[in-house]
């Protein structure tokens, strides 16, 4: 037996199973000559006519544009571009029926012809002379789609880098009625044989094997003579049977090889392209001519003059009818495609795209609609003329059932939607129409499985993560308690060593007004100590400086990993112990967890590493404003605090207040120096709590509960300093109040989130203390030196304000009443030695 | 006759003992029922079961709760819920299923970075920080409304997704026919 | 101007159910004309009763389903069953037989199932093992050919029979069956099977009159009608060729075996083809698609089962004919054949092979 190379070149023919022979109907236009028509008023250019990804869009409405001149760009392998049908502008870019069955609105240019017809310049190609990879970039730069229908991008399916023994050109055409490609050989039989030339230097096949129905006696005649002398090319004549012009039909009639399912026909050595591709391949390529206009069969009994026509991409149909001498009737269908596959229109505007083939506007007499659709009899005439061999009649009960396995187990996906089947069923039974329902639910479901996938995936990523955060927070806490517990332990001994240290670092530095204001703290340090020890809770007192650099350091660093940051804390927890700073470390460790917060909040590792990035950069900030404010810091006095309160009124900017007293209280503390620590450590004592307050907020009614707690707090505080501010001066109690004050404004972002009525109320009492604050300090603030630096520092702070905002609701939400009143306790000290030197100074 | 009943009871025994053998040597791991439910189930997280999301739901339909309570799995998965226990299949329970599939969308412009939809997300598909605009991956909304009660300011509305070319199930009846003017 | 909007294919065959049946029921005609002439026109009346009986019966559940009617009535399927049963049964058997048959057909075995294209068992078929079972003495009526009746009939003699069991002379059917010999006279196969049975050979029995060179006396052309009308179908594209070939080639085959084992004892493949109902089981009953197999291969085991059970219920069994026990029996292995004759699909490898 003869290899099968050999029956193939010796023009042996196979056949597949099943087929129909509906009436041909193609003589009405085969005949004719190719009509020509004049410019339509509009062009509708769909953004995307193949299957792929639609290119970037390169002009905008009121552009001009030359005939050629490419509208998108590929940016894609799946990306083709369209192009300027004609010369003209570009009158709009939106949403228009689609040419698809389901005429969904797609993204289109609507252009409007100059008809001068301007070309852009064009660079016709030698194939001699270019490489491979400049012809496929020219085919995709035509923005060529399979021609034949689906609209598969080219040069995808031209770049085969794996061997190739046939080169089928498709020229079937087997849909009754479709004479587009018989007129395309009849007219262009040279041009298409110079574009299958193309295609061998691409793919460099054993035999190129044209399939052309026996139908088409002049095209087969021309392309025979086109064919000329060239080695292995081969013109196959098979006898019509409809549809032996689907891929795997002429396939398999050609070559009697069968696509194995799911496969390419690449797999098993063949590259099929279209007649008109191969003809819009050598127009690309020798001409520069992108594929900006195809023929197409008008045809039908509506039609007085049914013909092919050269057709612009873009054209509406109701133009390309018009022109054909339309007739409508009532209810009229007009078909985009052959009678077989193709689909009906909604509407005239649709225009022509690269896959339109044809356009029947026919008479319901000459293509009946059918009637009402019966019980199936299981006849199995659909089973005999599958072409793929299925079984009609059982897809349709699994359809209706919607049985997906069993549609899936009878091969549902391997239907082609020839329609053959509902073309003989006696019970007229739309049998294409279900499968395609089945097929786009099974899609669905598939989507919808992947998705369910996918969602458990996150769903279980989430619990673990909150699952290791609780574990994290939990650790935390310990470590915290257990520090404050072995800080109450040293704390008389802490006491005398600070009081010694105190004076020694004092000793050095300290002018007479400052020792003056040190003995003043010292009274304050008293009081506030009966205040803690009256409600059981004693900070303790650092000895040395804070030093904030470090600290953003440690920030910076740490922010960097969110897991890590929790560990990276207790480091800087343990370092800042032994170095005996440990409210510095404290401080470290609240953007360290504002960084984690966001990082965790953020969904997903990509954005978390954003988020961290964001929060690094914050927490940068915020060292860097830090810093900034510790270097103005001796220049600025307790009473600006006072005033600062004022803003404080604005329950949004509670939180950016927050942050601006927290860093005045320390510039505060640090131009006391010594005793300016004893604020710090309010702060940091109040930060202690932060991770507590974090933790509430996790839950709207704790949230709402804290917040609660954090205003009566607040409101005790402000109590308990306003009973003080009858014995002390008035500026004195101008800043307790403003860091009162500061309890329940920096609870409220807390309040807020839990409740927004609750941070309305929180909002208001902080107003009414700030006022009161204000009001009391009026007079004794009337110095004008420090009035000018004010506004000064204010900027410089609110410049902070963004950056520090989160860290600040954190850090600055001294809930507890009991740091509170030590705060207030220390600020008033600060306050009064403040005052007492610039009352020096004035002197 | 007592040799009879001892032969019996013999038999009896020496049989029992081999099937309990058997029975421990030859046990089939099975995928835990839990599983294979939780298989079925959309895994929208939803919790409109009940259930704090699909695997609880899970375990509580192993435990013998009523299979009828999952709105986006719907019908289907109450069939297949039915046939893989073996009991009735039931009406989906109480509420309407839910005909169109919605996704969540952040009106951005009201949006205040509250992150509390962040956290009622639960299938992390809400991104953004503390008072910073936030958005949903819409590709990962189970569309589970989760996240709309939460919001203080309603800034987060449940939109149907919309129908591309790709996705169209052949509705044809719902093509809008252009009803044009003839002269 | 409005378009209209319709699911592809736009083109149709235009070959409809309707049409399908309507042929099928044609079909019938050469074998009724051959009914007629050698059993009388009682075959008219059993026709009229049954396509009255069937229409009625159709349009009752039809309505009590809420479908419409006059649309499935057109579909004619009703019809085909009722002619298939009218040409089945006895052509004198009293009239409640055929009105209680088709009602069955129709409501119980047809609608109750789901209507048309949703019976597993042939509804003619199964009303008439129904009928054969509970009613075995009027099934069994067939009066021998008229040219052999000692009685000479009267015009009206049919219309008395079906209606009152009597011919006008008062004769019961036993009556009627009796040649001038006194001897009781039955259908060729009953006969050769009582014969049989009697240790007579066959080509003893089948000196009697009511054998002819093939089949039997009038049998065989009744069976030659039939036979026309189903080559007619075939050529007219209603039925495929499979399904009767397979029943006639394995009822062949197994008849041949008999016959070349022991010709005494079992008849020859000629006398099974032409006699009975083989022809009408062949080609009107056992193609009937919504019963029948649906894939190429299974139609063929599907015939092949059914030639090989008529074979064996006539040549071993209890009745004298079997093709509807048989047709029954393979409607039930069906959905077997089915899903094991699933045919090759395009790109899959053969079952086997996977």
């Amino acid at each position: 037996m003869a290899s099968l190379f050999q029956q193939i070149k010796s023009g042996m023919l196979w056949d597949f199973h099943g087929g129909i022979h509906p009436p041909a109907r193609k003589t009405q236009t085969s005949q004719k000559p190719l009509g020509r028509l004049s410019l339509p008023e509009r062009l509708y250019i769909p953004l995307r006519q193949h299957i792929g990804v639609a290119g970037k869009l390169l002009v905008q409405p009121g552009d001009y544009v030359l005939k050629g001149q490419p509208l998108t760009a590929a940016n894609n392998a799946m990306a083709v571009p369209v192009h300027a049908p004609t010369s003209g502008h570009v009158l709009a870019i939106d949403d228009h029926p689609s040419a698809h069955p389901s005429a969904l609105p797609e993204p289109m240019i609507v252009m409007v012809p100059d008809g001068l017809e301007q070309w852009r310049e064009r660079q016709p190609l030698d194939p001699e002379h270019i490489s491979r990879q400049q012809i496929l970039a020219r085919i995709q730069d035509a923005g060529i789609a399979g021609m034949g229908g689906a609209g598969f991008p080219t040069h995808i399916k031209s770049s085969a880098s794996q061997g190739v023994d046939y080169l089928i050109i498709n020229a079937a055409e087997c849909e009754p009625y479709i004479t587009a490609d018989d007129a395309l050989m009849q007219t262009e039989a040279e041009t298409i044989m110079q574009g299958i030339d193309i295609l061998c230097d691409l793919l460099s096949p054993k035999a190129v094997l044209i399939g052309i129905e026996d139908d088409k006696p002049r095209a087969i005649a021309a392309m025979q003579a086109a064919c000329g002398n060239r080695k292995d090319f081969y013109v196959r004549v098979v006898p019509a049977k409809y549809p032996s012009g689907g891929e795997k039909q002429l396939i398999q009639r050609l070559t009697s090889k069968e696509v194995p399912a799911g496969r390419r026909p690449l797999d098993i050595g063949i590259v099929m392209q279209n007649v008109g591709t191969a003809f819009a391949i050598a127009q690309a390529v020798l001409h520069d001519i992108p594929l900006i206009s195809r023929i197409v069969t008008v045809v039908g009994e509506t039609l007085s003059r049914p013909q092919n026509v050269l057709a612009l991409v873009g054209t509406p149909v109701g133009f390309l009818l018009d022109s054909c001498g339309f007739v409508a009737e009532a209810k009229q269908r007009v078909i985009m495609g052959g009678p077989m596959m193709g689909f009906t229109l909604p509407s005239l505007q649709i225009p022509i795209v690269k896959t339109s083939n044809c356009i029947i506007a026919p008479t319901d007499a000459e293509l009946p609609t059918t009637g009402p659709e019966l019980d199936c009899i299981r006849c199995g005439a659909c089973a005999e003329a599958c072409p793929a061999t299925l079984l009609p009649q059982q897809l349709l009960w699994f359809s209706k059932a919607k049985d997906h396995d069993k549609l899936k187990e009878h091969h549902l996906s391997d239907c082609i939607e020839c329609g053959a089947c509902a073309y003989v069923c006696p019970s007229e039974i739309p049998l294409v129409h279900y499968y395609r329902v089945a097929k786009a639910e099974i899609r669905e479901q598939h989507r919808d499985e992947l998705k369910a996938e996918q969602a458990k995936a996150r769903f279980e990523a989430r619990n673990e993560r909150l699952e290791r955060e609780k574990q994290q927070r939990m650790a935390k806490n310990q470590a915290l308690a257990a520090q404050r517990q072995s800080m109450l332990a040293e704390q008389q001994k802490q006491q005398i060593a600070d009081a010694a240290s105190r004076v020694e670092t004092t000793a050095e530095t300290l002018s007479k007004e400052q020792i003056i204001a040190e003995r003043e703290r010292k009274k304050a340090e008293a009081r506030a100590y009966q205040a803690a020890k009256a409600q059981n809770q004693v900070e303790n007192p650092a000895e040395t400086k804070v030093e904030p650099a470090p600290a953003t350091e440690v920030n910076t660093d740490t922010a960097t990993d969110p897991r890590q940051s929790a560990v990276a804390a207790a480091i800087a927890r343990a370092k800042a112990k032994k170095a005996g700073i440990s409210e510095n470390a404290e401080a470290d460790e609240v953007p360290a967890s504002s960084a984690t917060l966001d990082s965790d909040k953020a969904a997903d590792p990509r954005s978390a590493a954003v988020a961290a990035a964001i929060a690094r950069a914050k927490a940068k900030k915020a060292g860097i404003s830090a810093d900034a404010e510790a270097a103005k810091a001796a220049e600025v006095s307790a009473s600006p605090i006072a005033l600062d309160t004022e803003k404080a009124t604005d329950p949004r900017a509670a939180a950016v207040a927050a942050a601006i007293a927290r860093a005045k209280a320390k510039k505060a503390g640090i131009s006391a120096e010594a005793e300016a620590t004893k604020s710090e450590d309010a702060v940091a004592g109040a930060e202690n709590t932060t991770p507590v307050d974090t933790e509430k907020a996790a839950d709207p009614r704790a949230a709402a509960v804290a917040a609660a707690i954090a205003r009566a707090k607040a409101k005790k505080a402000a109590e308990a300093t306003s009973t003080i501010t009858t014995a002390d001066l008035t500026a004195e109690t101008a800043v307790n109040t403003t860091i009162a004050a500061d309890v329940p404004v920096a609870a409220s972002p807390v309040a807020d989130a839990a409740d927004p009525r609750a941070a309305a109320v929180a909002a208001a009492i902080a107003r009414a203390k700030a006022k009161k604050a204000a009001e009391t300090q009026q007079e004794p603030s009337a110095d004008a030196e420090i009035n000018q630096i004010t506004p000064e520092t204010e900027t410089k702070a609110v410049a902070a304000e963004p950056a520090v905002i989160e860290a600040s609701t954190n850090v600055v939400a001294p809930t507890d009443a009991k740091k509170a009143a030590i705060a207030a306790a220390i600020a008033r000290a600060k306050a009064k030695k403040a005052i007492e030197s610039d009352q020096e100074k004035s002197e | 006759m007592l040799i009879a009943l001892l032969t019996l009871t013999g038999l009896a025994l020496i049989f029992g003992a081999i099937l309990g053998y058997a029975a421990i040597r030859f046990k089939v791991e099975a995928d835990p029922l839990v599983d294979q439910i939780d298989d079925i189930l959309p895994q929208t997280q939803c919790g409109q079961c009940g259930y704090p999301g699909c695997r609880p739901y899970a375990e509580a339909i192993a435990n013998g709760d009523a299979i009828n309570k999952c709105p986006p799995g719907g019908d289907a998965a109450i069939k297949k819920l039915a046939s893989l226990l073996g009991v009735e299949a039931k009406p989906l329970d109480g509420a309407q299923t839910p005909a169109i599939k919605r996704v969540a969308y952040i009106r951005e412009d009201e949006c205040i970075g509250c992150t509390k939809c962040i956290q009622a997300c639960p299938v992390d598909a809400i991104v953004g920080a503390s008072k910073q605009m936030h958005t949903v991956i819409t590709d990962e909304c189970t569309g589970c409304d989760l996240c709309v009660e939460p919001c203080p300011v309603n800034c987060i509305d449940m939109l149907p997704v919309p129908t591309s070319v790709e996705r169209w199930k052949w509705d044809l009846q719902a093509i809008p026919v252009k009803m044009v003017e003839t002269n | 101007m409005s378009f209209r909007v319709a699911a592809s294919p736009h083109h149709h065959a235009r070959v409809q159910t309707s049409t399908l049946m309507l042929k099928v029921a044609l079909a019938t005609l050469p074998g009724i004309a051959a009914q007629l002439y050698f059993f009388g026109y009682a075959v008219l009346i059993q026709l009229a009763l049954a396509v009255v009986t069937a229409w009625s019966a159709e349009a009752l559940v039809l309505s009590l389903r809420e479908k419409t009617i006059v649309n499935r009535l057109k579909d004619h399927s009703a019809l085909v069953t009722a002619v298939l049963l009218a040409v089945a049964i006895p052509a004198y058997a009293p009239w409640w037989i055929i009105v209680l048959g088709t009602a069955f057909a129709i409501i119980i075995v047809k609608q109750l199932y789901g209507g048309l294209g949703n019976n597993l068992f042939n509804p003619a078929m199964a009303a008439y093992v129904l009928l054969l079972i509970s009613f075995p003495q009027q099934m069994t009526a067939w009066t021998p050919p008229t040219a052999l009746q000692a009685q000479e009939q009267s015009t009206f003699d049919p219309v008395c029979l079906v209606f009152t069991d009597f011919s006008c002379a008062g004769y019961s059917i036993t009556q009627l069956k009796t040649d001038v010999d006194g001897r009781t006279m039955a259908t060729p196969l009953d006969t050769l099977k009582t014969d049989l049975t009697n240790n007579k050979t066959v080509s003893e029995s089948r000196q009697q009159p009511m054998f002819a060179e093939i089949g039997g006396f009038g049998w065989n052309w009744v069976n030659l009608g039939f036979l026309l009308g189903g080559l007619w179908l075939w050529q007219q594209g209603v039925i495929q060729w499979r399904i009767p070939v397979a029943v006639l080639v394995s009822l062949g085959i197994c008849s041949s075996i008999g016959a070349m084992v022991d010709a005494d004892q079992y008849a020859s493949p000629l006398f099974h083809w032409f006699s009975g109902g083989t022809m009408l089981a062949a080609f009107f009953i056992a193609t009937d698609p919504v019963s029948a197999s649906t894939t190429a291969k299974g139609r063929l085991i599907y015939g092949a089962l059914i030639g090989l059970l008529v074979y064996l219920i006539r040549t071993f069994g209890g009745f004298p004919d079997g093709y509807a026990f048989a047709v029954m029996l393979a409607n039930v292995a069906v959905p077997l054949i089915d899903a094991y004759t699933k045919p090759r699909t395009y790109g899959h490898k053969a079952k086997g092979s996977e």
